[in-house]
């Protein structure tokens, strides 16, 4: 398939990218970094290049209430927001979810307040890790116009029915011109399908009740027949992909694996910093270290069985969040890695890094390397570690 | 009533049975029951109108319909029918609360 090399950010490439979907109905309410995305969108609107009704809400509450009224209606839904957007968002995500609703949404990554910050971390994603999306992170403009085209297959099908949310680093990739190949109009069409929906609200001929009470005698149930759901999701996402890579030659799982095949010591994260640690661990290879990187592409549902299969043997890893949980036993990913590894003797330690947009840079990568070459050889490390912070 | 187990729910708990609130059975919530008494009332269907649930029996087969009784399977004694229920009949209504005994 021929494709066209663009220059763009990365907010502008998934606003691409949902346009190619054809989406019926956008609903968004502004904030930094994912208002230039919409804004794209609305420009799109406004030239006739899109035929998408744009519901502009007065707050993300109600846009994600916009989207869940305009989904169960029927209609192929996107939103997208950012930060304290999408904490603001949080009742309504979960409704989202419950009601099996496939909304798209690209959430720009951005620390969450106090104090207030607009740079990126992944804060945000975090504090809706359990609503029931499906979380797909980012490391490139690439990457987030590839996953916000996917996004609307893997939702919709009908083993599926889940909101899929595109992570995307703000600023780092939002705001950065990139190079991306672009999928032609039709081709992204041809791959993403026509919508199909499992009810419609506006079906007067087959009316249904969405959403009612649901007491004690019942919700449980209905909590047990959408925790089944999340089961099927990994296989529809590898078999999405695998299309996908067939199509445009660019191949996606639900991690990837860089140089891992002889890797002894392992990071393991998310997001736009894995490109930089993918730079150091070219040096290292260079001077014989074998380290590698396991970056995970899909968060939620969280692949625990393909990550303890693809850490065991190895001599340390490393798993870096950038996010805090506070209170907690490290960052997000840490315990879920950790989960993952119960019972395998590799030892595993944990950094929170980057928070409120802090750079992640190569020296950091140096320091993580390191300290897996110290726990590798028999040294101590602490649980959980803070890095490129003034102590 | 039986429970439909979770393998038999509709996705996302969406209800596709219309009117299906005439299976769930209410009458248990109840701690005051309307007394019918037939020959106080004149079938002007307020009870009908104004019942908030669907506990009051009719009869429309004939030319005016006729008030038959309550459906004390889905009647939660909230009293409004006998509130609204006007005594008619030298100042004698058709529909009176009391409590019920078990």
């Amino acid at each position: 398939m021929e494709q066209k090399l663009v220059a763009l950010s990365g907010n502008e490439a998934v606003a691409y990218a949902f346009k190619q979907a054809k989406p019926h109905v956008a609903s968004a309410f502004p904030i930094t970094p994912q208002t230039e995305m919409m804004h794209k969108y609305a420009e799109f609107v406004a030239n006739g290049e899109s035929t998408t009704e744009m519901i502009l809400v007065e707050s993300e509450h109600s846009a994600m209430s916009a989207a869940v009224g305009s989904a169960a209606a029927g209609a192929r839904t996107f939103t997208a927001t950012s930060s304290a957007g999408f904490a603001l968002m949080w009742e309504v995500v979960y409704i989202a979810a419950s009601l099996r609703l496939p909304i798209c949404m690209a959430l720009v990554n951005r620390a969450l307040s106090g104090n207030i910050n607009i740079h990126c971390d992944h804060s945000d994603s975090m504090g809706g890790r359990d609503a029931g999306w499906i979380h797909l992170f980012c490391e490139n403009a690439q990457e987030s116009y590839d996953n916000a085209i996917m996004a609307w297959r893997i939702g919709e099908h009908m083993d599926v029915r889940l909101p899929v949310m595109v992570n995307y680093d703000g600023f780092i990739i939002s705001h950065t011109a990139d190079s991306l190949k672009m999928l032609p109009d039709d081709a992204a069409y041809d791959f993403i399908g026509k919508y199909k929906h499992n009810y419609s609200l506006l079906d007067v001929e087959n009316p249904v009740t969405v959403g009612p009470l649901d007491l004690t005698d019942y919700y449980f149930e209905h909590k047990a027949s959408q925790l089944a759901a999340y089961d099927k999701v990994p296989g529809i996402v590898e078999k999405v992909s695998a299309e996908f890579g067939d199509l445009t030659g660019r191949h996606y799982d639900l991690c990837e694996e860089y140089k891992m095949d002889d890797a002894e010591l392992v990071m393991v994260m998310l997001g736009s910093s894995a490109g930089t640690a993918k730079d150091v661990i070219d040096e290292y290879r260079e001077k014989g270290v074998k380290v590698g990187l396991l970056k995970v592409r899909m968060f939620r549902p969280f692949p625990n069985a393909l990550i303890a299969k693809a850490l065991a043997g190895r001599k340390a890893v490393a798993v870096l969040d950038r996010s805090a949980s506070f209170g907690g036993f490290g960052g997000p990913v840490f315990t879920e890695v950790r989960s993952a590894m119960y019972g395998q003797k590799v030892p595993v330690n944990g950094y929170i890094y980057g928070l409120g947009g802090r750079d992640f840079d190569m020296k950091q990568t140096e320091s993580v390397i390191q300290n897996l070459q110290k726990v590798a050889a028999g040294g101590q490390l602490d649980d959980v570690n803070l890095l490129g912070i003034r102590a | 009533m039986s429970f439909l187990k979770n393998s038999e729910l509709h996705e996302g708990g969406v209800i596709k049975e219309a009117g299906n609130a005439h299976e769930y059975k209410t009458g248990d919530w109840r701690t005051f029951v309307p007394q019918f008494i037939e020959e106080n009332c004149i079938h002007c269907m307020f009870c009908w109108i104004y019942c908030p649930d669907t506990a009051i029996e009719i009869d429309t087969s004939g030319d005016k319909p006729l008030m038959k009784g309550i459906v004390l399977e889905h009647c939660k004694g909230c009293g409004i029918c006998a509130h609204e229920c006007p005594p008619a009949k030298k100042g004698k209504s058709a529909l009176v609360m009391i409590r019920e005994e078990k």
